[in-house]
Order: structure tokens, then sequence, then C-alpha cells
């Protein structure tokens, strides 16, 4: 069985300037969502305070959970359904004092809703130092991979490669973020996780056809640049698409039954496999296209 | 590449073999003693998010810890420099840990250089002034014995707290300095969260004062707090009530004894009602002292602080030589216990802030294994099927890679002892739709070889090489990715990164290495004309 015929001669290089606008658009708009919603919708990883999460025994109404919490000044915090019969609440900086919170969250929840009837699932207290620290590393790990990818593929191909594949990365991150901008997802350490997932794996994508223009700009060495790569990908379109389509399959079963941890982890590598993907076809391989015609590089020995 | 498939063939099934090796103690919970004896110890650790438990992070507040030294050296300068007749005037402790005093003349000058060279190494002046004769010089601690102290203070505070977790009987908790000050603890299965973090973060200083009955306690409360005295709160439970109410009492606030002198703590019940206290014995140089203290102070009322709240304040009816005390306080009997096990453990050199917590129910990780079990099932068996469907019979054998993947990545977390998170599982999740990747690679390769005409065993010879750099550098870019995220993740995703990297490298294994025995075992061997792909 075969999902794309072989000998597909798409001229993938002839779409470059449209791919490149619909990217730009997509990238401004990821932008722009971020801007207007004035940043993002980070979670307690990165902007402290603290997060419960409890279940309980009938689906409670939000209302009577704000009530509750009325008593020890926790009114004011975000209160979401979560699950079946759970309810997440997210509590500010300012008044989530560590010490004595799950004490005082327990007792609250007793005198509305009667001991047994609920379960606290789960705490997690980040405090501003901790915030600000987790925010450092995770921008930290981003920008090092980016970069360390840049030296790899530099050393194992070609500089223009590089440029061309951490484009493409960034594209990737930004999109991604994007999504999560403009659907005001959480955006908390498990995502960041996920995006340099999507480094790692959009960047394997990438190689996958660089790896093949490598051979074929040494195998065909009268063809010109833009014949290669067309070439290329269009060789190589069966394996990317196929080994997209298995990582898609399977964080398709991590979202629908992961659970709701790993729910929102799910969805942001769902995002990045698909840009990812389409960054490796469309992005990665016209930009190396792109700086040859800006740049020439004279020696095409490689 | 060793030729021989025979070979090949033995040494993929040691790997397997291996994998299932490490991995038995994991899955099999009791094991009949023979075997027990030949398995390794090691097994797969789960997680907090997936057992149940509490992660704290601690900041040890250090800049106290040299607040304190400071302190205790500028009492003790005061005492050297009247014992050795320096004449000096307005020794004070100031803001930023600075004793200042003044020296009227250049002799006082001279002899305070003389006792502080003899006597103070670790001291430096920070400024000095003169003035009409007078100079005033600023002391500070030199800034390697600064963070002598700071060391000192983590180390110590590292072991107060292993002991009261040690007492308060968890099995495998986890306690590690993390930085400069910040200690990480990690208590798997806890239930009563409150109480450990109370045991863990009480500071735990006993002392033992003296309650000043020359002054009235409502004149110093006015303002008039006369010298060498301090207010201190008493804590009393109005027994009918049950409320705890605070009230001012006026101690001195020269400290006669400290918990630092204790041999031991134990809980005992008390006749009258029936009530839990902690009963203390000092150890031989603290019952000594406590004796002097008590035979001089007879009549007097000694007060029992305790982190700076006075506990109780008895009447001293008479000297007491056998080293014995009790420290009572309405406690109820949970309390009386914990308080038992810090003062057995020593007080924390200095006080600790908590930083982050993150407490998982057992329920919501019974939940989140049940889950990330069902997830890695399906997701495989959904990947296998495609396997089969798209590429035939090579698609079975991409598949006896992929079980042999998941066999050998569990094998290999369970011998490195890793811990098995959320994400982790997510991990392996992914790993099992990336790992098709590589055998992918293999296969569209082949296809093309075959179809541009080469004959089997050409097509899988040229598969194989040609995809090997490819799988080679996309692999090791997702390593590097990998590392970063192992780099500075915490907890759980620092889980994910580790199951990632030893899938990917796993997944390259088995993919290059085992299907090639496979392929090469129905080509040579059985010297099938086609293959089927």
């Amino acid at each position: 069985m075969e999902l794309i015929k072989s000998g597909s001669n798409i001229n993938f290089v002839g779409k470059m300037k449209m791919a490149f606008t619909f990217s730009l658009a997509m990238i401004i708009i990821s932008i722009a969502s971020v801007i207007l919603h004035g940043g993002l919708n980070y979670g307690i990883d990165f902007a402290g305070g603290a997060l419960v999460q409890i279940k309980f025994h009938q689906e409670p109404s939000i209302d009577s959970v704000r009530s509750a919490f009325k008593n020890i000044g926790l009114e004011n915090s975000i209160i979401q359904s979560y699950g079946s019969n759970e309810v997440v609440v997210r509590a500010a900086e300012s008044s989530a004092d560590p010490k004595g919170l799950t004490g005082r969250i327990d007792d609250a929840l007793t005198t509305a809703f009667g001991k047994g009837s609920y379960e606290i699932r789960r705490v997690e207290v980040v405090g501003p130092k901790v915030g600000k620290d987790l925010t450092r590393k995770a921008i930290l790990a981003i920008v090092f991979s980016w970069i360390g990818m840049l030296i790899y593929i530099s050393w194992r191909f070609e500089f223009r490669y590089a440029v061309g594949g951490i484009l493409a990365l960034v594209h990737d991150v930004i999109i991604t973020i994007g999504a999560f901008s403009i659907l005001n997802k959480e955006f908390d350490l498990t995502i960041v996780a996920a995006l340099l997932t999507i480094i790692g794996y959009s960047i394997n994508d990438t190689i996958i056809v660089f790896d093949r223009i490598r051979e074929n700009t040494r195998k065909n060495v009268k063809q010109s640049l833009a014949d290669t790569i067309n070439m290329s990908v269009n060789q190589t379109l069966s394996r990317t698409i196929l080994t997209s389509l298995t990582v898609f399959i399977v964080v398709v079963v991590l979202f629908f039954f992961g659970g709701a941890v790993i729910h929102d982890f799910a969805f942001a590598l769902l995002v990045g496999v698909v840009v990812g993907t389409y960054s490796s076809i469309f992005i990665a391989s016209p930009i190396i296209l792109a700086w040859e015609d800006i740049r020439p590089n004279i020696k095409r020995k490689k | 590449m060793l030729k021989s498939i025979k070979i090949r063939a033995v040494l993929a099934c040691i790997v397997l073999i291996a994998g299932l090796f490490f991995l038995a103690p994991s899955l099999m919970s009791s094991l009949p003693d023979l075997w027990q004896k030949y398995l390794p110890r090691d097994k797969i650790h789960l997680g907090l998010d997936l057992q149940g438990g509490m992660h704290l992070v601690l900041e040890v507040d250090t800049d106290k810890a040299i607040e304190s030294a400071m302190e205790r050296t500028s009492n003790d300068l005061k005492e050297a420099l009247m014992d050795k007749k320096v004449r000096f005037r307005h020794i004070e402790r100031t803001k930023n840990n600075t004793i200042s005093l003044e020296l009227p003349d250049s002799a006082s000058r001279a002899a305070f250089e003389k006792v502080m060279k003899d006597h103070y190494p670790d001291i430096e002046t920070a400024t000095s002034q003169i003035r009409d004769g007078n100079e005033t010089v600023s002391l500070k601690l030199k800034d390697k014995r600064k963070n002598e102290i700071k060391k000192l203070t983590i180390e110590q505070s590292l072991e107060t707290i292993r002991n009261r977790v040690d007492q308060f009987g968890i099995s495998e908790p986890e306690i590690i300095p993390q930085g400069e000050d910040r200690i990480v603890i990690q208590l798997p299965g806890i239930k009563d969260t409150t109480r450990a973090k109370n045991l863990i973060g009480k500071t735990a200083l006993l002392e033992f004062k003296l309650v000043d009955e020359e002054h009235s306690i409502d004149d110093a409360l006015k303002g008039n707090v006369p010298d060498g005295s301090i207010i201190a709160n008493e804590n009393r439970l109005d027994r009918q009530s049950g409320r705890r109410t605070n009230i001012p009492i006026l101690l001195k606030n020269k400290t006669l004894l400290t918990g630092g002198y204790l041999e031991s703590a134990q809980v005992k019940i008390g006749d009258r009602f029936g009530e839990p206290y902690v009963g203390i014995k000092f150890n031989a140089q603290g019952a000594k002292d406590f004796d002097r203290i008590t035979g001089e102070n007879v009549k007097k009322r000694l007060a029992i602080v305790l982190d700076g709240i006075v506990h109780s304040a008895p009447v001293i009816q008479e000297r007491i030589s056998g080293g014995e005390a009790q420290i009572t306080g309405s406690f109820t009997m949970d309390e009386a216990k914990d308080l038992a096990i810090v003062l057995r453990a020593g007080a924390l050199p200095a006080p600790v802030h908590i930083l982050e917590e993150r407490t998982v129910g057992p329920s919501l990780g019974q939940d989140s294994i049940d889950k990330g079990l069902w997830s890695t099932i399906i997701g495989a068996i959904l990947v296998m099927l495609f396997m089969i469907v798209y590429y035939k019979f090579s698609g079975v054998v991409a598949n006896v890679a992929l079980i042999m993947n998941i066999v050998v990545i569990l094998g290999t977390l369970a011998a490195f002892s890793a811990t098995l998170t959320l994400p982790g599982i997510a991990g392996i999740v992914l790993v099992i739709g990336m790992a098709v990747d590589a055998n992918v690679l293999i296969l569209e390769r082949i296809r093309e070889e075959l179809r541009a005409g080469k004959t089997p065993r050409a097509a899988i010879e040229t598969g194989y090489s040609r995809a090997f750099l490819t799988i080679l550098d996309s692999n090791v870019t997702t390593l590097i990715a990998a590392l970063f995220l192992f780099g500075f993740g915490t907890g759980p995703v620092k889980g994910f990164a580790v199951t990632l990297s030893i899938g990917i490298v796993v997944s390259m294994f088995t993919a290059i290495f085992v299907t090639r025995i496979i392929f090469d075992h129905f080509v040579w061997n059985r010297k099938i004309q086609t293959v089927s792909v």
C-alpha cells in the first residue's frame, strides 16, 4: 500500500512564495495574539501561586466552590471544571501563603461540603522565586537547543542548511505558542517540555529532507539547486508524511486517553507535529535556496 | 557490522533477555526467594505524580545564620574586651551584620587591634572613622568565614531534616541540597502533608529563660521594656472553649539553657488529665547546668520557650538535679509526638521557608498510572496495525522491533533506577511513534531500491546503509533537545527527558541492528526472491 505514489513531482519550490507568505501571516497572528492578550496565560510554574485539584462525589457548581473559598480569601481565584466531577482552583501569588494553605482549604471545603464528599487530589504551590527561576530556565533551554542544533547541522551539513533548519524551528515554536495564546490555554512547564519535544522532532523531520538534498547535490552536480531541492522533497515526501502520521496517531491517543493532566501537553504536540511537518517541507528546504540567492556559495562541493 | 547472522541474533537475544532481567523486579512484587538472590535490586521508581507524595523546595535563611553568628561574636567580643581592660564605648550590632564600636584613644586602639589579631581572625574591619581622636570602627565577618558558615548551615539543616523525616517514618524519602541555599525534599506516599510540613519547617529552638518578675508586664507593653528583658507570648489553651490565646509575658533575655543539651525527649501521658506531654532529659553537661540554674532560682518562674513562644512557665519548687523536666502545654497526641521528634532531631540552625510545594494524592497517582498504561497499549496497537497494513510482512518485522524496544527501554529504566513519571509514560508513547520512524526510513529506502530494479539482497543492503546516516543525524538532534530538557526540567519533566533519550537510543539499536537480522535471515538463509514491503 502506498499513500504517496512514487514519481510525484510537485513543485514545492515554486510554491515557496505562497508558503512564506502563509507562514509569515501565521507568525504575525501568533505574535499579535500574545501582545493583545498581554502575554501568555502563564500557569503557576511561571507566575507563582497555588493550584488545587479537587474531586467531588457529585458535580459541584463553580459558585458553591467559590463561596466556600470566600472565607479564606480565595474567592478571586480562577475556578474551572477539570475532568469529571473535578475542579481546579488557581490562586494568585499574593493570596497563596504556602504554610497553612492546604489546611485552610481543607477546612473551608469541610465546612461547605462536609468531610468525605470531596478529595484533594493535588496541590501545587510555587513561590515567586521559584517561578522566576523556572521561567529563566525554560527560556534558556529553548534558546540553547536552537543554538545546539545550529552548530550540529552546520557541522554535518552546511551553514545554509542550518539556517533553514533553525528558522523552521523558530517558526514552529512561535506558531505553537500562538495556538496556545489564541485559545487562551494555560502555559506551564509541561508545555515548554512539549515545545522542546517539538523542536527535537521537527528537526528530525527536516534532516530527513536535508539528507536527501545533500545526497542529490552530490550525485547531480549539474542540476540547479532549485530542481535538486524539489526532487529531494518529492522523493522524501512519502517518508516525511508517514513518520509524521505515526507520531500523530500516537499523540492523538495521548490526547484522548492520557487524562486531563497531559491533555494540554498532547495538544501542544499535535499542533507541533502538524506545523513541524509543514515547515520541513515548505520552509526549511526553500530557505536553503533563498539563502543561496542572497549569499551564493561558490564551492558547491558538499 | 558483524556478518554472521547467528552471532547477531544471539547478541540481540542477549539484549532482550537483559532487558527482561532488569525489568523483572519491577513487574513482580513478590518473587520466590531463590529468584530474588539472582535478580537485581533496582526497580523502576515511580515518580511522585504516579505514586502520590509531596515534593518540597526549602530555602535556608543563611543570612539569619550569619546574623546569629555575629550576635554571638558581638557578645563574646564585649566580654573579651572588658576582660582585657580595653576601653571602648557603644558596642552594638547594626544592620548589614556589622558590629560597631568606639575607641576613645590610640592606646585602646592598639589594645583592640591586638585582641582582634589574637582571638578573632575571622573578623575584619569594614570601615573606620576618626573624629576628635575617637575612632568608630565597623567590623564584619570575612567573606571566607561567611561562606563557611553558609555551607555549614546547609549541611546541618540537611542532617536535622533527615533525622526528623527519619523518625516520621517515611520510606524512601529524598533530601538533597540544591544550588547554594536550597533543599529539595521528596516524600513519597505521605498522607498528612500539613503535619509533615510543620515537622520539617519548625526551627525548634528550645530555650529556658527566667521570667522577669521584678518589672511589670503592662509597663513594658506601653513601651518601657527594661534593659535585658524582652516581651514574649505565652500560648494558653482554654480547656472549656478549646481556644488558644496569646498572653504577653516579660522574660529576662538571657538564655540559660538550650535544647542543644538534650539527650532525649519522650511523649508521656500525664496522670491528672490524661494529657500528653513531652518529658525531656538533659545530657551530663545540661543536667549540671540545669541543677545550677534551678538551685540558684528556687521559687522563681522558669519559662520554657519554643521558637519564641512560651509554652509554660512553672515555678521552680526546688533544685532539680536529675536533669529531667517536662514540657506541658495542652498538646494533642500528634503535637506531642512531633515535638518529641524535633527535640530529639535537634533545632534547625536557621529558619527555612517553603518555596515550592507539589503534592499529589494517591488516587490521582493511580489514575495517572491507569491512563498512562491505556495510552501506551492503545498507541502501540494502533501503530502496529498501521505498520502491518502499510508494509505487510516488513511491517511485522518492524513490530517485533517495537515490542523489543518497549521491553529494553523499561529494562534500562529499571537498571538505572530511573524514575518514571506521567510525562515519562508520555515519552514512551512518543517513542513508539518515533521508533517506527527509523523503520519507515529503512523500509521506504528499500522500496525505492526495489523500484529501481535491485535484487532483494542489494535493496536491503543499500536501504540499511543509506538510511543509517539519516537515522543517526535525525536522532542525534532529537537527543540534543532531550538533553536540554533534562538540564532545565524538574521532576516530572526530567522523567520525560530520560525516557525520551533512552527510547531514542534503544529504538536506533533495534531498528538498525535487530530488524536487519530478521531480514538477512530471510534473504540469505531462506533465500526468498522478493521482499514483501
